[in-house]
C-alpha cells in the first residue's frame, strides 16, 4: 500500500520533491558552512582571512595552511587551555551536584507525602518562569555576601540548583509504580535503600536526559560565570574568556585563534550531541520551555 | 500533569499538557515497570520527615540562589543604590527609580525607551521569522518520501546546542565588513555591525522620504523622538536578528516535526481524496491542526526573545549609538558597568513582571486549548 502510493504520480513526487530538496540542501548550506568556515579560517593566515573570507582551502600566496591561530589560543590574554579547564571543572561537579540533588527532590515530590509538598511544588513552577537575568544583581549580592565571589565554589554551586531540573525528575519518577516501593519496603529495605537501589536504577533513563542537558546548558553558561568571577580572569570559562576577547583586542582581531577557540568550545558539546542525539531531541519541549 | 498512554510526560510545569510535544521520557521507564500498572498520588513513605530530608537541599539552593534574589531585586530598586557600597547602608527612595525609567526625563528614561524600543523591533523580526521557517522546514521534512531526513534534521539543529557566545563570535566574523557575508552577497559593501541606520529609515529613504516631517522629530514618548521610535532594527540589530533566528530554528523545528508526526495520514489522505491541492491540504488542513503547536512555538518564542543578552554582549556590547541595546543588557550595564544598580534592579522587576504576564498567559491558553 505505503509502495504503490510511493510511486503513484501526485504524492509528493516530481518537481514538487525536487523543489523540497533544494530547500533542505540551501538550509543545510547556511546551517554548516558557517561552522566549516570557522574550521577552515582557524587554520588560515590572517591576511588570507581578509583578502579571501569565503574560500575553503588556505591561499599559498597568503603564507598557505598555517598553526598560527592555534598558537595564539595560549598568551598572555588569551587562556583558552585554562578556561577550557574551567569550563570542563565547572561542567563535571555542577552537572553531578544538580542531577543527584534534582533526583531526591524529583523523588520527594513525586512519590513522598509530607506537608508543604504542595507549596513546595508550586514554588518551583513559579521559578521555572523566572529569567536568569533578572537576578544578575541580587546573585551577586549573595555570592558576595556569602564570601563566594571569584571563586570555584562561587562558580559551581549556584548552577546546582534548578528548577527546571527538578520538576524533570519529578516527571520521571512519578512514571514508576508505588508497587516497587512497597515490595522494597515489604522486603525490608530502608527508605534510602529503596532510592538509591530500586528507583534510580529505573529512572535511569530520565538520569541519562538531565545528565545530557545539564552538561550542555552549564558548558554554555554565560551570564552566570560573567556575574561570578568578575575579577578573576582566570577562573573564567570557555564562553566567558571568549565573549571578552573581542574587547581586549579592539581593531586586529586574530580570527584564526578566535575562530579556534570557538570550535573549541563548540566540539564537546558536539561530541555529545552526536553521542547521544536521542536525548537531546527528545529533551528539545523541555528546554524549550525553559527559555 | 497526565501521563500519556504512552508514557509521554506531557508538559513540563507550565501547561498541563504541552499539545504535540515529544516526549521528554524515554518508553524506556514504563518498559522497565513491567506489566506493574502506574498508579499515582498515592502517599508512600509516612514519615514526612524523610519527604522534607529529600527535597531539603535542593529547597535551601532554590530558596538561597533564585527566590530570595527575586525579593533583593525588588528591595534594592525602592533605594538609593549604585552597586558600589553595601545596600543596608543605603536611603529607601520610594518609586523614585521606577519614575526615572518611566516618567522622569532624562538619560536613564531615554535609555530604557530604546532598549524597550530596540527589543520590540527585534522580538518583531525574530519571533515570526524563526516561528515560519521552523514551521516550513518541518513540513518539507515531514514528507515520508523523503531520503536523508536524519541529516538535514541534525544540521538544522546543530547550532541551536552550541554555546551562544561560540555562534556570536562566528557571525560577527561573517558579519564584518571583510566578511564572509558581504563577500556572498551580490551587493555592493555593507557595513553590518557598527550600523546604526534604521531598516525602516533606510526603507523610507528608498521611496525618497530623506527628511522626516519635523512634528515627528520635535515630539516624543519617553524622551525619545517619534522618527526614532519608528527607526525599526539597525543595520547591527538586523545581523543579531539574523544570528537569533539561525540558531532557535532548529528547536522549534524539532516542535513542530513532533507535532506533525503526531496527525495521522490518513487525515491528509482524506483531504487528498476530496480533492484539496497540497497548498489547500496544507492551509486548510495541517495549519489548524497544528494551531496548538504554533501557538507554543510563538509563545515560547515571545518569552525568549524578550530576554535577549548574551548575544548583544559579544556581538556590539549595546552600540553602535546605543541601537542594540535591550532591558537585560541594560540590567547588566546599568548595575555592572555604570554603578546604577538599584535603577537595573527597577527594570529587572519591570522585565520580569512582563515575561511572567506572557508565561501566565501562556499557561492559561495552552490549558484551554490543551484538548484540541
Amino acid at each position: 500500500m505505503v509502495a504503490a502510493t510511493a510511486r503513484s504520480p501526485g504524492e509528493g513526487g516530481g518537481w514538487r520533491r525536487f523543489l523540497g530538496y533544494v530547500v533542505l540542501i540551501f538550509f543545510a548550506l547556511v546551517f554548516i558552512f558557517p561552522f566549516v568556515l570557522a574550521l577552515v579560517s582557524s587554520f588560515k593566515t590572517l591576511p588570507d582571512i581578509q583578502a579571501n573570507p569565503v574560500q575553503l582551502w588556505a591561499d599559498p600566496e597568503y603564507g598557505g595552511w598555517t598553526l598560527d591561530g592555534i598558537r595564539g589560543l595560549n598568551t598572555q590574554s588569551v587562556r583558552i587551555p585554562r578556561w577550557a579547564l574551567n569550563s570542563t571543572v565547572v561542567t563535571v561537579i555542577a552537572t553531578l551536584g544538580r542531577v543527584f540533588l534534582a533526583s531526591l527532590a524529583g523523588y520527594a515530590l513525586a512519590k513522598m507525602s509530607y506537608p508543604g509538598k504542595q507549596i513546595l511544588f508550586a514554588l518551583i513552577i513559579v521559578l521555572l518562569a523566572v529569567p536568569g537575568v533578572v537576578l544578575l544583581i541580587p546573585k551577586f549580592l549573595i555570592l558576595k555576601q556569602l564570601g563566594l565571589l571569584n571563586s570555584y565554589a562561587g562558580l559551581i554551586v549556584p548552577l546546582m540548583f534548578d528548577a527546571f531540573a527538578i520538576f524533570l525528575m519529578k516527571q520521571f519518577f512519578e512514571q514508576l509504580p508505588d508497587e516497587l516501593i512497597e515490595a522494597a519496603a515489604i522486603d525490608g529495605a530502608s527508605a534510602w535503600q529503596t532510592f538509591t537501589r530500586v528507583m534510580l536504577p529505573l529512572a535511569l533513563p530520565g538520569l541519562i536526559a538531565l545528565t545530557i542537558l545539564s552538561v550542555q546548558g552549564i558548558w554554555n553558561e554565560f551570564l552566570h560565570p560573567l556575574i561570578a568571577v568578575p575579577a578573576a580572569p582566570e577562573l573564567a570559562t570557555l564562553p566567558l574568556g571568549l565573549a571578552n576577547l573581542r574587547a581586549s583586542f579592539g581593531e586586529a582581531q586574530p580570527w584564526n585563534t578566535i575562530l579556534a577557540g570557538t570550535l573549541i568550545t563548540t566540539i564537546p558539546i558536539a561530541i555529545v550531541f552526536f553521542v547521544f542525539q536521542r536525548y537531546f531531541v527528545q529533551g528539545v519541549a523541555a528546554t524549550g520551555v525553559k527559555g | 500533569m497526565t501521563l500519556g498512554s504512552g508514557g509521554r510526560v506531557d508538559d513540563p510545569a507550565p501547561a498541563v499538557s504541552l499539545p504535540e510535544a515529544p516526549p521528554i521520557v524515554s518508553e524506556a521507564a514504563p518498559a522497565a515497570a513491567g506489566p506493574l500498572k502506574v498508579k499515582r498520588g498515592k502517599p508512600i513513605q509516612g514519615a514526612s520527615g524523610l519527604g522534607w530530608m529529600f527535597s531539603a537541599p535542593a529547597l535551601i539552593g532554590l530558596l538561597v540562589f533564585v527566590a530570595i534574589p527575586i525579593v533583593i531585586a525588588a528591595w534594592v530598586s525602592f533605594r538609593d543604590w549604585s552597586g558600589l557600597v553595601s545596600p543596608f547602608d543605603t536611603e529607601y527612595i520610594g518609586f523614585e527609580n521606577y519614575n526615572d525609567l518611566l516618567f522622569q526625563d532624562g538619560v536613564r528614561r531615554t535609555d530604557f525607551a530604546l532598549s524597550i524600543r530596540n527589543n520590540f523591533y527585534y522580538v518583531l523580526f525574530v519571533v515570526p521569522m524563526q516561528t515560519t521557517l521552523a514551521f516550513v522546514l518541518a513540513v518539507i521534512l515531514n514528507n515520508r518520501f523523503l531520503k536523508g531526513k536524519g541529516f538535514f534534521r541534525t544540521s538544522y539543529y546543530f547550532p541551536s546546542i552550541t554555546s551562544s557566545i561560540a555562534v556570536t563570535l562566528i557571525f560577527v566574523f561573517l558579519f564584518q565588513t571583510s566578511g564572509a557575508i558581504n563577500a556572498i552577497l551580490p551587493f555592493e559593501t555593507i557595513n553590518w555591525l557598527d550600523n546604526a541606520h534604521g531598516l525602516f529609515h533606510n526603507a523610507l529613504g528608498l521611496i525618497g522620504v530623506e527628511e522626516p516631517p519635523t512634528w515627528m522629530i520635535e515630539n516624543g514618548f519617553m524622551g525619545v523622538t517619534y522618527w526614532q521610535w519608528i527607526a525599526g532594527p539597525s543595520v547591527a540589530m538586523f545581523a543579531i536578528i539574523l544570528l537569533v533566528t539561525w540558531t532557535s530554528i532548529g528547536t522549534f523545528m524539532l516542535i513542530f516535526l513532533a507535532g506533525l508526526q503526531s496527525i495521522p495520514e490518513s487525515v491528509e489522505e482524506a483531504a487528498k481524496v476530496d480533492g484539496a491541492s497540497t497548498f489547500q491540504t496544507f492551509w486548510h488542513v495541517i495549519v489548524p491542526l497544528m494551531k496548538p503547536t504554533i501557538f507554543f512555538v510563538v509563545t515560547i518564542g515571545l518569552i525568549a526573545t524578550w530576554q535577549v543578552f548574551d548575544q548583544i554582549y559579544a556581538t556590539n556590547f549595546g552600540g553602535p549609538q546605543k541601537t542594540t541595546i535591550t532591558p537585560a543588557f541594560l540590567i547588566y550595564f546599568q548595575s555592572f558597568r555604570n554603578s546604577q544598580a538599584a535603577l537595573a534592579a527597577a527594570i529587572a522587576i519591570l522585565l520580569l513582571l512582563v515575561i511572567m504576564i506572557f508565561t501566565f498567559l501562556q499557561r492559561r491558553l495552552i490549558k484551554s486549548t490543551g484538548d484540541v
